[in-house]
Order: structure tokens, then C-alpha cells, then sequence
């Protein structure tokens, strides 16, 4: 009996000789410091974020008080680091505000959606069959249209405000993440190991929760991230519309649509905001980007 | 060995010796093959069609075919991963998920299954340890004794637990990554284990070693084996009873010595004679068997081995052979005219005169 296991340990013993591993999470945020990208994006990231939302400490000047008298002050002027916009308000000021709000439905839809999409494409892909069709034909008729087209449609016929535009938005990405989920739901239930789990006499809700999410939430996450730019640039081109929040209040694709006008005066000023999402929404990708090349280490 | 000292309580033998451990009656599989608008299914594929065996106490039936013969449908309908269309099994004397019978949970603790990719059959976000002490636990074992049960399984596979339990699946190579497999069939303390291919995505020296695991184990736990496989060699060493399939039934059955020394049906001895011989001078030129299986949506009436057979009739066009014994052998079965003196094919054997 031992002899036996002896010979059956040998050729199997050299091969690992490395410590046992650590948890997978710690490996991915290991995979991520060691990349520069990954590192510059959140550090541009933390920046924006924070001066976001510690604006009302950190700002110089009351995004909301307006002079007449300053009206589009260049880049650099005395009290005014970035300038004044079309109504004398400190653009620094009004930047740093506006970051609350375009970051918050840059990030609340998607976390909507990634919550909702991914228990419907969880249901849909383990389930199956019939329920399967049925709940993917009908998230089809949202995937039809054009997200920009269906973020507006449905954010007029709600009409203008800013969780209207918050649910408009979560609704334009819930198909996108269902369909994720869905696929990939699909692609782990064929797999053995599922199987297996059947084999041990384990109920549905224990195999999901066990064996079936810790593999889909990876890829829907990675997914979902990507999202966010997006999100923060239609959640900006609704308010550009009218559709979102409504003046004085400060967001970044409101005030690119009121400082439109003054673009001939003063282009940098104007070109500030679109930047700052330009930036942002780079950023996230970037990270996002990151995000899955790391925890792709699995083979 | 104290193997049943913190795990699931060993099953009871109902039946007692004589009783085969497993039969299976009459199964019946077609797949229906969608087409059109309203994915109506217009044709059905007969995966499996009427397979009965029956595998005998702490024994090893094996099963082989070429691909596309059944024989993984089998396996997933006896473990009902697949729900039979027809047929019905008996385990150890109880009818399996029948009235008065023996519930589905409890038959599948005493039948596990061991896959051939043994990388799709783990979880890659579940530690090694986790793995194999999942199931214990859907079974009532508390945590702690489950994880202690999983590390002495590892240790008897081969695998130090200390060093593996918490690996990964993609940290362990294709032969440890079976051993665990068959650790996480044995933490149910099953009765019958069904290998599906298990051992076929190993290399020769790893297929050696787990094969030696496998009869090791079985001794040391009384196990039965259903052993289902494409190579012949493998089939030869580990079984006791061979059966053969083609396009989804039985074409013959019996003690592995009987099949391998005197296979009655021509699609048996030219599976056989396609084995490479160790002996050069035994190796032929000519290939046994030509063209492929014929389409399993329109299986041809009679025999379905009739194209390929060189000793086709047309009595085998006219009738399909039954699985009849093999006269003065009774454990030996063959599905094919030539051994039915009353079949009416010329070359059939003679009735035996008493």
C-alpha cells in the first residue's frame, strides 16, 4: 500500500515546487501593479474622482456666483487658474462640481445594469431552453436600436432630469450586460464540471451560486467597465441636449453645450469640459483594459 | 486505511452478491435535429437505441465503439445528466427514481463520473481542497470534517495535501488534475464509478499511473468501474466484461477474454484486427475496416453494420439480429446472424447436435 503510493507520488512530486498560491483576486491585483498603464489610469483616475468629490472643499471660488464683469477670462488669469465660463463663473470651480455629477451617471447606470443584466443573463443561460428565447428576443428589440438613439428616446419620453436620464441610461445598458452574461452563462453550463456538481446531488441555487458565478462575473465585470466611459459620455450628451441635468446646475455636457457659443471667443475654455470626458472616459477604458488582461491568467 | 472514518457513511450492500450492482434496461436516447423557422425538430438522431446491460459487484464493465457510437450518451443517461426517453435501470436491486425505489440524490452518491477533460471538469476558481470537499458538504458533512476528508483523499491519489489543496486547477498538470477527479468521485464513498474516457487526454506513463490508482483502488474499496473508452489495449487490462457498441446499440458483450481471443461479430474482430499488433510480424497492410458509420438520423433497416461488413447477406438487410448467446458460452452475446443457426444466412453456424 505505501510502496505503491510511493511510486505514484514520484513523478508527480518535482513538477511544483513553488509556494501553494494565493488567493485569485490577490494575483489579478499583483498582474495590475506591475502595469504602467494600468497604474497611470488610476492614478489620473483618482485625481479626477477625488477632486470630484471633495469639490466643496477643495474648490477656490462658488460654482454658482456669476460676474458679469468676468465673463470667458483666458486660461491663467489672476484668481481664475482655468478661466471664467460665459457667466463669470470660476470654470476650476464649476469642473470640480461638475465631476460629481457626470461621474455619478457615468457609475450608477452601469452598476444598475451589471446587477440587473447579470441575474437576468444568469437566469436566461442556466435556464434555458424556451425561458432563454423568450427573454432574449424581447431585450433584442432594445439591442435593435442604436444606444445614443435609444438613451434619448427613451430619456424624452420620460422627460428631462436627472434620475429620468439615470434610468434611461441603466435601461440602453441592460441588454448589452444580459447578453454577456447570457453567453457566457451558457459556455460554463456545458462545461464538466457543472456536471459534476449535478452528479453530487447539489440543487440549482447551490451549483449558481458555487460553480456558475464565480466564473460569469469575471468576464461581465470586465464588460461592465467598459461601460462606464460610455455611460459618462451619453449620461454628458443627454444633459448637451437638454435632457439630463438642467442650468445652473454644473455637468461636464451641459456646460460644453452653454459654453458652445463661446467658442470663438475663447476656444480653450469652451474645449474644457469634452476634454475632461475625453480624459475620463479614456481612463476607465484603459483601466478596464488592464482589468482583463490580468485576470485572463487562468491557462 | 481509516477511509470511512470522517466522511459520508459507506452504503449498505442491499442485494447481496449475486445481485448485479447496476441494470440497465432497454435505453432509449433520440436528439431532435431543429431546423426551419420554428425550430421544429424535423429528424431525430437515435444516440442510443435499446442498450441493456447489467454491471456486476465490484467488478469492471467496459465499453468501446469508435466515436459517435453512444458510448458517452450512455454514460450521461445512467447518470442521468440526460433524461432517458426510454428504458429503466435497477440499482442493486431498487429501481432507480421509481415508486418504492431509490431517490435520484442518493443514486447519484452511489454513482460518480470521472470525465475525460479534466480541466473543464474543475472549477478554476475553486481550490483544489474545495473541489473535492463541495460535494461532502451538499451532503450534510460539516465544513471542517469535509476539508479534512478532502486533504486525506488528495493523500491517497497521490497528491500531498499540503502542497496541493489549495492550488488551482490550471496550477496542476493534465495527470494530477485527473487524480483529483477521482478524489472528488471517491469523498461520496460511491459503489459505482463511471469513467468516462478518463484516462484517454493522458500520456502513456500518467495513463499508467492512474490506471494502477484506479485497480488499486477498487480492491481497497470495493468498487465497480463502468470503463468506457476508444483504446482497446486500456479496455483489455482494466475489464472484466467488454461490451461493444455501434451506432447506439450493443453489437456484443462478455467476459473480456472471450471478446478479445473469440469476438463473434465481424464489426468486434475488425475493431481488433485495427489494434496495432506488438508483434511486427503479425501487423497487416490492409485496412480491416472502410468508410464511415452510416448517418445515425436514417439508420439502414436490418443490420446496421451491413455496409461495412464483409459477410453481408440479404437476410441481413431483411431482419436485425438480436443480442443472442453464443452456443456453450452464456456470458457471451453477439447481435449478428452468423451465430444464429435458425438466422437462414448461409455461413451461419451449424446447430450443435446434443
Amino acid at each position: 500500500m505505501s510502496a505503491s503510493l510511493e511510486l505514484t507520488l514520484s513523478p508527480a512530486a518535482p513538477i511544483m515546487t513553488t509556494a501553494p498560491s494565493r488567493s485569485y483576486w490577490l494575483v489579478v491585483w499583483r498582474q495590475l501593479r506591475r502595469d504602467p498603464m494600468a497604474l497611470a489610469s488610476a492614478l489620473i483616475l483618482l485625481i479626477i474622482i477625488g477632486a470630484a468629490v471633495f469639490a466643496p472643499w477643495l474648490a477656490p471660488a462658488d460654482p454658482y456666483k456669476a460676474s458679469m464683469l468676468k465673463r470667458l477670462l483666458p486660461l491663467g488669469s489672476p484668481g481664475f487658474l482655468f478661466g471664467t465660463d460665459e457667466l463669470g463663473r470660476d470654470m476650476l470651480s464649476r469642473l470640480m462640481h461638475g465631476g460629481r455629477l457626470s461621474l455619478l451617471m457615468g457609475v450608477v447606470p452601469v452598476l444598475a445594469a451589471f446587477g440587473i443584466g447579470t441575474a437576468v443573463g444568469l437566469l436566461a443561460g442556466y435556464v434555458g431552453g424556451k425561458v432563454n428565447m423568450i427573454i432574449m428576443r424581447v431585450l433584442d428589440v432594445f439591442y435593435a436600436f442604436p444606444s445614443v438613439l435609444l438613451a434619448v428616446a427613451i430619456s424624452g419620453a420620460l422627460g428631462p432630469g436627472m434620475s429620468n436620464s439615470l434610468l434611461a441610461l441603466t435601461l440602453v445598458f441592460v441588454p448589452q450586460v444580459v447578453r454577456v452574461a447570457e453567453s457566457v452563462t451558457t459556455q460554463v453550463r456545458q462545461l464538466d464540471y457543472i456536471e459534476a456538481a449535478r452528479m453530487s446531488g447539489a440543487g440549482a441555487f447551490s451549483i449558481i451560486r458555487v460553480h456558475v458565478l464565480g466564473n460569469v462575473l469575471g468576464p461581465v465585470f470586465v464588460y461592465a467597465s467598459g461601460l462606464l466611459s460610455v455611460s459618462m459620455i451619453l449620461a454628458s450628451g443627454l444633459s448637451f441636449l437638454g435632457l439630463g441635468v438642467k442650468p445652473p446646475e454644473p455637468e461636464w455636457g451641459l456646460m460644453l453645450n452653454t459654453l458652445r457659443s463661446a467658442i470663438y471667443v475663447n476656444p480653450w475654455i469652451a474645449a474644457l469640459p469634452g476634454a475632461l470626458i475625453f480624459i475620463t472616459s479614456i481612463a476607465f477604458n484603459l483601466l478596464a483594459d488592464s482589468v482583463r488582461s490580468a485576470m485572463d491568467i487562468r491557462r | 486505511m481509516n477511509q470511512t472514518l470522517q466522511s459520508l457513511a459507506p452504503v449498505q450492500d442491499r442485494g447481496g452478491p449475486a445481485q448485479p450492482l447496476l441494470v440497465v434496461r432497454d435505453l432509449k436516447k433520440r436528439f431532435a435535429v431543429r431546423g426551419g423557422l420554428l425550430e421544429r425538430p424535423r429528424k431525430f438522431v437515435h444516440a442510443v437505441d435499446g442498450v441493456s446491460f447489467s454491471v456486476p459487484k465490484g467488478k469492471t464493465v467496459g465499453i468501446v465503439g469508435e466515436s459517435g457510437c453512444g458510448k458517452s450518451t450512455t454514460a450521461r443517461l445512467i447518470a442521468r445528466l440526460l433524461a432517458a426517453d426510454h428504458g429503466s435501470m435497477i440499482f442493486d436491486g431498487e429501481g432507480v427514481e421509481e415508486y418504492g425505489g431509490i431517490r435520484l440524490k442518493e443514486f447519484r452518491r452511489n454513482l460518480q463520473m470521472v470525465f475525460q477533460d479534466s480541466f473543464a471538469s474543475l472549477n478554476p476558481r475553486l481550490t483544489i481542497a474545495e473541489t473535492i470537499a463541495y460535494g461532502p458538504r451538499v451532503h450534510g458533512l460539516p465544513k471542517a470534517e469535509a476539508d479534512r476528508l478532502a486533504r486525506d483523499l488528495l493523500a491517497r491519489v497521490g497528491l500531498e495535501p499540503e502542497q496541493f489543496g489549495s492550488r488551482y486547477p490550471h496550477e496542476l498538470s493534465g495527470g494530477q488534475r485527473q487524480r483529483v477527479n477521482i478524489a472528488r468521485a471517491l469523498a461520496f464513498n460511491p459503489r459505482l464509478v463511471i469513467l468516462d474516457e478518463a484516462v484517454a487526454a493522458l500520456d502513456k506513463s500518467v495513463q499508467a499511473q492512474v490506471l494502477n490508482l484506479l485497480q488499486e483502488l477498487k480492491t481497497e474499496r470495493q468498487l465497480s468501474y463502468l470503463f468506457i473508452s476508444h483504446d482497446l489495449h486500456v479496455v483489455h487490462y482494466i475489464s472484466d466484461y467488454v461490451m461493444v457498441m455501434y451506432l447506439g446499440q450493443v453489437v456484443e458483450t462478455g467476459p473480456v477474454e472471450r471478446i478479445y481471443g473469440h469476438a463473434a461479430h465481424p464489426y468486434t474482430r475488425a475493431l481488433l484486427s485495427a489494434v496495432p499488433s506488438m508483434d511486427p510480424d503479425k501487423r497487416t497492410q490492409a485496412s480491416p475496416l472502410t468508410g464511415d458509420p452510416p448517418n445515425p438520423i436514417n439508420p439502414p433497416g436490418g443490420c446496421r453494420f451491413r455496409d461495412r461488413c464483409a459477410h453481408a447477406h440479404p437476410v441481413c438487410e431483411a431482419r436485425q439480429p438480436a443480442l443472442i448467446c453464443i452456443a456453450g458460452e452464456p456470458a457471451h452475446q453477439a447481435a449478428c446472424h452468423l451465430n444464429d443457426p435458425r438466422s437462414g444466412h448461409p455461413a451461419a453456424v451449424q446447430e450443435m447436435q446434443p
